[in-house]
């Protein structure tokens, strides 16, 4: 006893460092596989592009909103689930339309077109839009979002991007 | 003292802390307590324990994405193990550990009844293992069935059936076990809940008891010579 060197290390401070080294190497090799399997679904490849066709531009009346929805099939985890959207088509002229998305940008409600205000409004907490999508009372922060659209062959496609 | 600033501020955490609440007291009773000479034997109830904890995490986080219906338990399994970043792990460890933690339950009470640990004062502390025992069994019955493939489908056909047969209460220990006549969503549901939240909480309680009791009376002698 007498002849251990104050500096050595005892067993008991030895099992210590050991232990507490070993534990943190096993909660590192636990904890970060742990978390990236929690934020894995968020880390995925989201949304990505695609063209819609909406059909031929006859089908819109001149300077009138009209209401188009389709549907799309995505995969989320192990199940396809069918995921609906709508979008305000206003037709100028046989080259120029206007499409928005029936979004609020509030809090993401759907708005509607009223014909006898010639509003869009937003059911949820009174939100009015113009035919130009831009806000005339309520909260939303900013103009109805517009997709970008071009046409063929008279048929109208929407550029619609996700993600 | 200037050249270290931090550590003493540390400590100073660590006494307002201690004097609130008795951290050196709880460290004296539940780690410094005097210990026989004995032998890595003795380490298997801590190497349960340890498991048993690596059960409880890696549980937790399969249910983030497991589904308990026939509808969707295999396909979410599915995704686990393909879809989900270190999901194959997540699982694995599950997996693997309830084997080991059946073995290694057994091999505790193995060495506890060669060591005659369970003599007086200590056979609640051995009733309340059994008990941990079964229920460690019966986690991993409930566990089986939840992937939802055929071998589970069919283990728990098999399981419940051999549960049916003392006489008289046999069917009607089956009809329990698997709410009905037969194996269904309703068995689905009820092994999930069996296996997340009632045995593991009746284990959890257990277990509590058992460390107490561990505590309290201090571990066994091996046996010598002489007695």
């Amino acid at each position: 006893m007498s002849s251990r060197n104050p500096h050595d290390l005892s067993r008991r401070d030895f099992f210590k460092i050991v232990g507490s080294f070993v534990s943190g190497i096993m909660g590192v090799m636990l904890g970060i596989p742990l978390i990236s399997y929690f934020i894995s679904p968020a880390l995925d490849e989201q949304g990505g592009e695609k063209w819609i066709p909406a059909g031929p531009l006859e089908n819109y009346p001149l300077g009138k909103p009209t209401l188009f929805t389709f549907t799309l099939t995505k995969q989320h985890g192990w199940e396809k689930t069918s995921q609906s959207y709508g979008v305000y088509i206003i037709r100028h002229s046989d080259t120029e339309v206007t499409v928005f998305s029936n979004v609020c940008t509030h809090l993401a409600c759907r708005v509607r077109w009223k014909d006898e205000l010639g509003e869009f409004v937003c059911p949820c907490h009174d939100a009015h839009f113009a035919e130009t999508g831009e806000v005339i009372s309520g909260p939303a922060p900013r103009p109805l979002d517009k997709y970008e659209y071009k046409i063929e062959d008279g048929i109208l496609y929407i550029h619609l991007v996700e993600g | 003292m200037t050249d270290k600033p931090s550590r003493s501020r540390l400590q100073a955490l660590y006494e307002w802390l201690d004097e609130r609440l008795g951290l050196t007291t709880i460290n004296k009773l539940v780690l410094d307590r005097k210990v026989p000479k004995v032998n890595w034997w003795y380490t298997l109830g801590s190497a349960t324990l340890f498991l048993f904890i690596l059960q409880g995490i890696t549980g937790i986080f399969l249910t983030v994405y497991y589904v308990p219906t026939p509808d969707h338990a295999y396909d979410s399994v599915n995704y686990i193990m393909q879809g989900v970043r270190f999901g194959w792990l997540v699982r694995g460890i599950h997996h693997w550990g309830a084997s080991f933690m059946v073995l290694f339950v057994f091999l505790h009470m193995l060495r506890v009844f060669y060591m005659g640990s369970y003599k007086y004062p200590r056979e609640l502390t051995w009733i309340i293992g059994v008990m941990l025992f079964l229920l460690t069994l019966g986690m991993g019955f409930t566990g089986y069935l939840l992937p939802w493939n055929q071998r589970a489908y069919w283990a728990t056909t098999v399981g419940t059936q051999i549960a049916g047969t003392p006489p008289v209460i046999g069917p009607w220990i089956t009809r329990i076990l698997r709410g009905g006549e037969d194996i269904s969503a309703l068995t689905l549901s009820r092994f999930f809940s069996m296996h997340i939240w009632m045995i593991p909480g009746l284990m959890l309680l257990l277990v509590t008891v058992h460390l107490y009791l561990v505590i309290r009376l201090g571990i066994s002698n091996p046996p010598g010579k002489d007695e």
